[in-house]
């Protein structure tokens, strides 16, 4: 195969971990309650439309887009809408969900729920793009952005490739990989509704070589399909970010602060691609995904199909139990996932995996002083200085962290994994961003 | 119930710490360290254990009593340091001058700043230059290698093959007249030359870089930009006229720049931030150190090329900058 | 010589006479004329820096008020908070204008949940910074509008008025506050508030931001207000509004009656620096919360001298006796 592409800057190799790689997708049984958080994409929350005791069926739109950038829920169950309530979500706060109590399983007439491949593609580009919006869907890898918006380029701009995201860099997790091997004809659909959506002649799909079971596949089903094709890619953390991804596929830099957009790339899940065909040609809006459960204390790691708005605590029941001396639980992988303050939080569209780290595992080691050894230098996939930067953050020097580039930062990790002297080098990074981000907004305000 | 931990990603990380790279530096000093212990025997024990003992103790002393913060000897920061010290001097050094030399080091180099992370300056080469100005005798008479293996006997100074060049070029000699006197290239290699107890050894000190480079304690940054520009300088020179300035694989071998450019002028506290950066540090301690060689009053100048450099650091470090993801060279970004 | 001499005192006198007079040209053309008012007006002002009054330094705001005072015959709105009345009276006689006194602020913690009140369900580990946490979780404790212990108001204090108390994990706010507003600004929850100082620095304040409905909030903090509005209905001034399940003492309307205080069931609502009360034993210990021992202690010692000095302190009966200590030392 020879020297596999890869990013240019930076980046790490974590142990990976990939404890689930061989377990199938389970489906996992439709729980008793579901709680349906608001707010689960990126940009505005969604508004509620159905009120208590409205009764609802699976895939019935239960919220609408709050904004431009923001997407429409459906009930992912069938049964009552039992109330409107604060309820803890993944970020650790109590914010509105619906709850809804379940009685059945009926869904909506309009979706079709068997499993035949539908190739041919009817809609025109348009209909497409309201299609997805409509079915809600967002980017599943975890960043949760609404898709349509993605596929709707800017006056101006135009698309020349589509990139599918089928990297799964995050050690541990393993629900793209099943998706891939499990649903690789409905993700070629899925590639070209997209390339059909963007206009575009050519899709690749970029997969890390710890896959090779996915990649051989993917290229052989990618025969009988126009313009796609598989690049297996070495593999190296944080490849899964859009820009790094672009980089190592067609070597083409995003300028900072500006979107893949404008080299002309588009990039988008793998998960985003099977959804999307659901969406479009069985008209089933998303209300399920694959969750991986797994860590190196999880009795049975393990890929679930889950319908949204599944508690956590049954996902992990499902995988045989919470191990006794669990320490961490994190919704996403080891090196971007939030960890959790309750398990009663449910699963929402963004929600790759849930992570059970053990307490030796997932505990931070003392913080020692900086020997300025610049491993975070070195592996920062975009350039920047970390220890610069997070002292700058941690001084309150704001202008100088800014002008330092903080704002580029994709907040990948990599730094903190490395340092040597255990400095949170990403928590000062967030809280100057944060910071930095705040003043952006206020001179913007002016 | 147990409490779940709550931080902000990354959840994992590497099995890098302060602790590990300074012992990957002690093993990467074996090497030197036995081919001392070979050619000047005993003496060499003497000057190490004592000079460990003593940054260790003085580390202990001054975080303890004076700074009063938390204990970080075990770090092994102080360690690296005691043995770099050992390694820069003579070996027939009296015990009380290296005892003066640690807590230089330590309390002076080091410490005065903050400790560990904050010094400026390499504390080893603090302690080097700030003997050699206070007891200039003892600090340049340096014994010649008897392998350990001859057993003991009386220990004879003589000069470095550096300080040869330089009082014969002095006295109007030619390197053709010289060169009877000085060591073969073998010699310089294996270490059998004169000089301080680490730095005889060229390719002990190569063996243990091998081993930092490979342990990714170090980059290949700087010690290849210092020896490439102290060969390409004296080149020229020796290029020019042979007879009054010596080769440059002289250059390389001899004097402490095997040692400065592996082990001291790569010290992470010390040494600028950027690969960009290292590479116009390790320029500028190169040019340094051949000019002082060459036309300075020591016959030896890595020492004072790399503080000299050490204080230019933060201005390197912000001149260059690692390349920036997204940002064309030259091109001004707008936000 | 002599001549040497001559020469050196010649030659040397002879350039420091060019110079002087190269300077003196320099001076009178690129002279910068500047109200020397403003330099009065700084001499009068604290120097703290501390940006209180909204300007970045006392030698801005010197100039913004000898120019509001020049074009708009008044510096209202203008107000340097730490040198308080005092010296916005001098600044009024600098530029011969009436001041009017503003009420003495003070900064006050407005949460009340110390780690005996609000148990830590999950761990924190990371940065020490409040405004960090905040983005990444809702606390320890579980109230999403608790105070996270972190300190950004303590780093934020210019003035050594605010520190973390250990065993509550809360910030308390001494007397050499100045209202300076920094720690209002850093706190990322808005807890703290600047309100008045009161008479005799009484105070009497809702110590809970927290806008959960009440079962929600109580599940988490056993202080907190959960907008039952019994202190609405026992107040009669109006001062007492009650917003998202949360009520608020305006203290402009405020009169210091303490009806409030006796009457809420959560023992959110604080006085300080009040004489303590004569013991009704109906009225006090009948509070619907099972109380925590220091809470009963403090009830049980009334004569615990927090009167005269004292601050936004939680009311734990230890912290209120060290307070005491510290205030006699100094």
């Amino acid at each position: 195969m020879g020297i596999l592409k890869t990013f240019a800057l930076g980046g790490v190799h974590p142990e990976e971990n990939k404890l689930s790689s061989h377990a199938a997708i389970e489906v996992l049984p439709v729980p008793k309650q579901v709680i349906v958080p608001l707010g689960q994409n990126l940009g505005a929350p969604s508004k509620a439309i159905v009120k208590k005791g409205d009764k609802v069926k699976v895939g019935q739109l239960i919220a609408e887009a709050g904004g431009f950038i923001s997407a429409n829920i459906h009930s992912p169950v069938s049964g009552t809408v039992l109330k409107i309530d604060p309820a803890i979500d993944s970020t650790g706060y109590r914010r509105p969900c619906v709850f809804i109590t379940v009685e059945g399983d009926e869904w909506d007439e309009n979706i079709d729920k068997t499993d035949t491949l539908i190739p041919e593609i009817a809609l025109t580009p348009e209909e497409i793009v309201n299609r997805i919006k409509s079915a809600g869907i967002v980017g599943l890898g975890g960043a949760t952005f609404p898709t349509s918006v993605k596929l709707m380029p800017p006056p101006g701009k135009t698309a020349e490739f589509l990139i599918i995201n089928g990297v799964e860099c995050e050690p541990y997790l393993t629900s793209d990989h099943r998706v891939m091997l499990e649903k690789g004809q409905e993700i070629m659909v899925g590639i070209q509704i997209l390339m059909k959506a963007l206009k575009v002649e050519k899709a690749f799909i970029g997969i890390e070589n710890n896959k090779k079971d996915a990649i051989t596949y993917l290229s052989e089903l990618s025969q009988s399909y126009q313009g796609i094709e598989v690049v297996p890619l070495k593999v190296q953390y944080p490849q899964g970010g859009e820009k790094q991804l672009i980089k190592a596929v067609v070597n083409r830099e995003v300028p900072s602060g500006k979107l893949p957009i404008e080299v002309g790339c588009v990039v988008q899940n793998v998960g985003t691609a099977l959804a999307v065909y659901e969406a479009v040609q069985k008209n089933k809006p998303l209300i399920e995904r694959v969750v991986t459960v797994t860590g190196k204390g999880v009795k049975k790691p393990s890929n679930f199909l889950v319908r949204i708005g599944t508690p956590v605590e049954q996902l992990i029941e499902a995988a045989e139990g919470l191990p006794e001396n669990t320490g961490k639980v994190i919704s996403g992988g080891p090196m971007m996932g939030k960890s959790l303050t309750s398990l009663d939080a449910p699963v929402v569209k963004g929600t790759s995996g849930i992570l059970i780290m053990e307490k030796e595992e997932s505990g931070r080691k003392t913080e020692s002083p900086c020997i300025r050894c610049s491993k975070c230098t070195y592996v920062c996939p975009m350039g920047l200085e970390p220890f610069l930067l997070a002292k700058a953050a941690k001084l309150g020097k704001f202008e100088m962290a800014e002008n330092e580039m903080i704002m580029d930062c994709i907040e990948c990790g990599s730094c903190q994994y490395t340092c040597p002297a255990n400095i949170p080098l990403l928590d000062y990074l967030r809280l100057g961003k944060l910071k930095v981000g705040q003043a952006i907004r206020n001179r913007n305000k002016k | 119930m147990n409490k779940f931990t709550i931080s902000g990603s990354p959840h994992v990380h590497g099995d890098e710490s302060t602790k590990k790279v300074m012992y990957g530096v002690v093993i990467a000093m074996i090497p030197a360290v036995l081919v001392g212990v070979y050619y000047f025997g005993l003496d060499a024990v003497r000057v190490l254990l004592l000079a460990v003992a003593a940054s260790l103790f003085f580390e202990w002393l001054i975080q303890k009593y004076l700074i009063k913060g938390p204990l970080t000897i075990n770090d092994g920061s102080a360690l690296v340091t005691g043995i770099l010290v050992a390694l820069n001097v003579p070996s027939n050094l009296p015990g009380w001058m290296v005892i003066i030399g640690a807590l230089v080091a330590i309390g002076m180099a080091k410490m005065s700043f903050g400790g560990l992370g904050k010094n400026v300056f390499n504390p080893a080469l603090v302690a080097r230059v700030f003997l050699l100005v206070s007891f200039p005798v003892q600090m340049t008479s340096w014994p010649k290698p008897t392998p350990i293996t001859d057993g003991l006997v009386d220990v004879i100074t003589g000069p470095t093959p550096l300080g040869i060049v330089k009082e014969g070029l002095g006295n109007g000699q030619t390197m053709s007249q010289l060169s009877t006197e000085l060591p073969s290239y073998t010699q310089d290699m294996v270490g059998n030359i004169g000089g301080s107890l680490g730095e005889v050894s060229a390719l002990a000190l190569i063996l243990g870089g091998v081993y930092m480079l490979w342990r990714k304690i170090i980059t290949w940054h700087i010690p290849v930009s210092v020896l490439a520009t102290v060969a390409i300088f004296s080149g020229i020179f020796w290029g020019f006229d042979p007879e009054h300035y010596a080769d440059p694989m002289f250059h390389m071998l001899t004097g402490g720049l095997m040692l400065g450019a592996i082990y001291m002028a790569t010290d992470m506290v010390t040494s600028p931030m950027t690969k960009s950066g290292q590479l116009v540090f390790g320029f500028g301690v190169g040019l340094l150190t051949i000019l002082i060689r060459m036309w300075g009053a020591y016959p030896e100048g890595v020492s004072f090329a790399i503080l000299i450099m050490n204080a230019v650091v933060p201005l390197i470090n912000k001149g260059f900058k690692p390349r920036r993801f997204g940002v064309k060279p030259g091109v001004e970004v707008k936000a | 010589m002599d001549n040497i001499i001559v020469i050196a005192v010649l030659a040397l006198g002879g350039l420091g006479l060019i110079a002087a007079v190269v300077l003196f040209f320099i001076a009178s053309k690129f002279r910068v004329f500047e109200d020397p008012k403003i330099d009065e007006v700084e001499e009068a002002l604290p120097s703290a820096n501390c940006g209180g009054c909204g300007y970045p330094g006392c030698r801005a705001f010197a100039e913004a008020t000898v120019k509001s005072a020049k074009e708009n015959k008044s510096i209202e709105g203008l107000n340097c908070p730490v040198g308080g009345n005092d010296v916005m009276q001098t600044v009024g006689n600098i530029l011969g204008l009436a001041v009017d006194a503003t009420d003495p602020m003070i900064a006050v913690v407005r949460c009340n949940g110390s780690f005996a009140h609000t148990p830590a369900k999950v761990k924190y580990e990371g940065a020490t910074s409040c405004a960090f946490a905040h983005a990444l979780y809702g606390g320890e404790g579980g109230c999403q509008y608790g105070c996270l212990g972190l300190g950004d108001c303590v780093a934020a204090c210019n003035f050594d008025a605010i520190h973390m108390n250990p065993e509550t994990g809360l910030p308390e706010v001494n007397d050499k506050c100045t209202a300076c507003n920094a720690c209002v600004i850093a706190c990322p929850r808005d807890i703290i508030e600047l309100r008045k100082r009161g008479p005799k620095d009484k105070r009497i304040f809702v110590s809970c931001v927290n806008m959960e409905k009440g079962a929600a909030a109580k599940k988490n903090c056993e202080v907190a207000c959960i907008g039952c509005s019994l202190c609405q209905k026992a107040c009669a001034f109006d001062a007492i509004t009650i917003t998202n399940f949360l009520a608020y003492i305006d203290f402009n309307k405020c009169t210091l009656c303490r009806k409030c205080v006796e009457v809420c069931p959560t023992n959110a609502i604080h006085e300080i620096n009040f004489k303590p009360r004569k013991p009704k034993p109906e009225s006090a210990p009948e509070k619907t919360v099972v109380r925590k021992s220091e809470t009963v202690e403090k009830e049980a010692v009334p004569a615990k001298e927090q009167i005269e000095k004292g601050d936004t302190k939680a009311p734990d009966a230890t912290t209120e006796v060290k307070e005491d200590i510290k205030v006699t030392k100094e």
